[in-house]
């Protein structure tokens, strides 16, 4: 039986994988897939207290599961919208790379 | 109408006319003197109506027609306005309405009325005449229309409107309203040619002459009124409960009792009014108006007004007197003043060679002759000359207006340059102007008392009788000695116009004027023989008797105790004859044979000649102790000491130290505090903006690591401190 700890240690390193490497890629896909492996972190976290949850009680919830669900949807359009404005932005700067994208700059 | 309605009525169609003429008719010059000579007459008609009332009703003393009605409500008690028509009102307003009438209708003829307009003839200037082609086609120079006629009328009118106020009222304050309408009518009446520099002259000497008179009367009227609560004559001086109280009373002023001492401030108003020395200075220069006004308010109405005053005021002013006994101060006052200006302006008369200059002192003289008789308590003598005086003076002056109006036609004809009022100009002029030349004559004679025919006889011979049998030897005295110069006067004044030969071409050109002008001088002459047959004392030789002495009977009713036992004696009455007689042969005998143009008496009198045609240098004295020392204090004193050194001294420290003040806060507060933190406030948040927009990257990554760092920083903060439980 794996402890519920190693499933919290695993997602916790898979989060600040997706951290790291939204914070240090310049490119934007890139960056993109490292939200996803965030994302997909938090699921682990959830399945990992649901299943944790359902053995303490004997009785299992679906509720969980339709979040997580629910997560894999929501990635799955934000993944759809954000490679459209990241193709929009390429054909407008002719980059993918978000260190020029500098409008902001005050 | 109810006699008292009727008397309210009096003194109004003047007023009406004057606003009328004044707002409306202004350019109309005929609609303009008819409007005032209606006005007058209508006053006249219902003056004549309640004299005639007056004169037919018994017991008119005790019980004058009299209604008054509320005016000015003062707190618990009101100030009245109301009429009164007593025994000496009735006089006065007699020879008020009659005077007023014949100088209106004389008025007409003297602006020249019907005449053309001169060419040259401007605003405030006498015309100078006007050129027309007669009937061969030769051009001749004739007199020309006044150009400012109806202002002329409106302002008699109003004039009128305030003389007949005044007499017909019943308390003193509206006497005193009528008195100032008059002074300011004065004023503007001797201004009425205001683009002469000497008639501007002449109207603030006057005014302000006058002036001095008026505010010391108008102390004497708030002391009665504070005292006694009320201005009524009836309430005051036919009270004999508060004359004596007033007698009674010590005032704060030099031991005189209250009656004494407001008695002397009304009688100073009289000697400013009246023109009494040491007033007198403004009346000879007053003649710089036309000669109607020169005659209606120089010398028959509102110089009489004075005269009027404190002979309507006599009971207070002799209250404490008993005939025969000591006189009181103000009578004391009175005698010796009115004696001293009878005899002084006399003197100057003499002197004068203006025509109506001589009749100016004339009128000086004979109101002092009226104060003096007051001041020996011969009431009813003073009101007697007082009505004889009003009609022989009219007369006078429209006469003298009518001479000069004829020399003034020669002077034009001539085109000599001579002053056509001087008389050494004249002579010979009782060809030419029968009718003036007569009517002057009677008045001439009225005026110096010429015996048993004319009204001055009588009353200046009652006067006369008066003083001396009130004892007073040197007013006795001052009074036939003056009464021997008015003689000589006016013998000199007829014998130089209308006798001898014309002593220049002007003269011989004179001709008589139009029946305007010496229609009222045949009325007022019939007044100035006739009005003297009212008063003829009832124990004089021959005559008296004949004709009751009304005059002292209706107007002596209005004391209330019995005149003091005439005391018989032959010798006024004989000082009275031989001064007039005396006086006038002596004129004429100086003066008749007179050809050349200087007087004869210049060289014999010497130095005292010259002192009396400089009229005792009383101008001049006046102009070094009075105007001088006025002026200085005036430019010296107030304007450079007071205004310019420590009145604007002040306002321009409190200026320069508002200066100091403002700029000493503008650089301690202003700037640095207030502008300071302003523009601090600006520069502090410029430079956060500065140094927070160099921090926009606008990468978003960094953001995001700046983000993380802080939560991460936060959430250790958080686990160290607070702790999770």
């Amino acid at each position: 039986m794996i402890p519920l700890s190693w499933y919290l240690i695993a997602a916790a390193a898979l989060f600040c994988i997706g951290l790291f490497g939204v914070l240090s890629r310049k490119n934007a896909v890139s960056i993109l897939m490292s939200v996803e492996l965030m994302l997909n972190a938090v699921n682990i976290n959830l399945l990992a207290f649901w299943h944790y949850h359902t053995q303490l009680q004997g009785a299992g919830q679906i509720t969980p599961q339709v979040f997580v669900a629910m997560v894999f949807i929501v990635a799955a359009a934000e993944v759809a919208v954000g490679l459209a404005l990241i193709i929009s932005a390429y054909r407008r700067r002719e980059t993918p790379v978000v260190d020029e994208m500098t409008l902001l700059k005050g | 109408m109810t006699s008292e309605t009727l008397i309210w009525l009096i003194p109004l169609p003047p007023l009406l006319a004057f606003f009328l003429i004044v707002l409306f008719t202004n350019r109309n010059k005929a609609l303009s003197h008819w409007l005032a000579l209606i006005a007058s007459g209508l006053s006249w008609l219902a003056g004549m109506i309640v004299f005639f009332k007056a004169v037919t009703t018994e017991g008119l003393s005790e019980h004058p027609f009299a209604q008054s009605i509320p005016w000015l409500p003062t707190g618990n008690t009101s100030l009245k306005i109301g009429i009164q028509i007593d025994p000496l009102s009735a006089v006065v307003l007699f020879f008020v309405a009659w005077t007023v009438l014949m100088i209106f209708i004389y008025s007409v003829g003297y602006h020249n009325f019907g005449q053309p307009a001169g060419k040259h003839d401007r605003k405030g200037l006498p015309p100078e005449g006007a050129e027309i082609k007669d009937k061969n086609g030769k051009i001749v120079h004739v007199p020309s229309i006044e150009p400012m006629y109806s202002r002329f009328f409106a302002l008699i009118s109003l004039f009128a409107f305030a003389m007949f106020l005044l007499v017909v009222t019943d308390n003193l304050l509206t006497l005193y309203v009528g008195w100032e309408i008059m002074g300011l009518c004065s004023y503007l009446l001797i201004g009425f040619w205001y683009a002469k520099e000497s008639a501007r002259k002449a109207m603030i000497k006057a005014f302000l002459t006058t002036r001095v008179g008026d505010v010391f009367m108008l102390l004497g009227l708030a002391a009665l009124y504070s005292l006694t609560g009320t201005l009524n004559y009836q309430e005051i001086l036919g009270n004999p409960a508060v004359l004596e109280q007033l007698a009674g009373a010590l005032s704060p002023v030099l031991g005189l009792s209250w009656a004494a001492l407001i008695g002397i401030l009304i009688f100073i108003g009289t000697v400013g009014k009246s023109a009494q020395f040491p007033l007198h200075i403004w009346l000879p220069d007053a003649m710089e108006g036309p000669t109607p006004v020169s005659a209606m308010i120089h010398a028959a109405t509102m110089v009489s007004a004075g005269v009027y005053l404190v002979i309507r005021f006599f009971p207070l002013l002799s209250a404490g007197w008993e005939p025969g006994g000591v006189v009181t101060t103000p009578m004391l006052v009175m005698g010796i003043i009115g004696a001293f200006t009878a005899l002084f302006a006399a003197t100057i008369a003499v002197a004068q060679n203006d025509v109506k200059r001589v009749l100016a002192y004339s009128t000086i003289s004979q109101l002092g002759y009226m104060i003096a008789a007051l001041g020996v308590g011969a009431y009813a003598a003073a009101a007697f000359h007082l009505v004889t005086h009003a009609f022989f003076k009219a007369l006078l002056f429209l006469g003298s207006g009518s001479i000069i109006h004829g020399m003034e036609h020669g002077v034009l004809h001539t085109g000599e340059h001579i002053d056509p009022q001087n008389m050494l100009n004249m002579g010979g002029l009782r060809k030419k102007m029968p009718v003036t030349f007569w009517t002057f004559l009677i008045g001439g004679l009225a005026l110096s008392g010429f015996p048993l025919v004319t009204a001055g006889f009588w009353s200046k011979d009652e006067i006369l009788s008066g003083a001396f049998t009130g004892g007073n030897m040197g007013v006795f005295i001052a009074l036939a000695l003056a009464a021997l110069l008015t003689a000589f006067y006016t013998a000199r004044q007829i014998t130089l116009t209308f006798l001898g030969q014309p002593r220049t071409k002007a003269a011989e050109h004179a001709h008589e004027s139009k029946w305007t002008m010496t229609l009222p001088l045949v009325v007022l002459s019939v007044f100035a023989v006739g009005a003297g047959w009212s008063g003829i004392p009832a124990d004089f030789p021959g005559l008296g008797g004949l004709i009751p002495n009304w005059f002292e009977e209706f107007v002596g009713s209005m004391l209330h105790f019995e005149p003091a036992e005439a005391v018989h004696s032959l010798v006024p009455l004989f000082t009275s004859l031989v001064v007039a007689l005396g006086g006038l042969a002596l004129g004429w005998v100086v003066y008749r044979r007179l050809s050349e143009r200087v007087d004869p008496l210049e060289k014999p009198l010497g130095s005292i000649y010259t002192i009396l045609k400089n009229k005792y240098y009383v101008d001049e004295l006046y102009q070094a102790t009075v105007i001088r020392p006025a002026n200085w204090v005036a430019n010296v004193f107030t304007y450079k000491f007071l205004d310019q050194t420590i009145i604007d001294g002040v306002l321009h420290a409190i200026a320069r130290f508002g200066v100091w003040l403002g700029n000493g806060l503008r650089n301690i507060i202003d700037l640095p505090l207030v502008n300071g933190a302003g523009d601090t406030a600006a520069a502090t948040t410029r430079g956060v903006g500065m140094f927070l927009r160099s921090k926009q990257s606008g990468r978003i990554q960094q953001y995001m690591v700046i983000a993380i760092s802080l939560l991460v920083l936060a959430g250790l903060v958080i686990y160290f401190t607070v702790g999770i439980s």
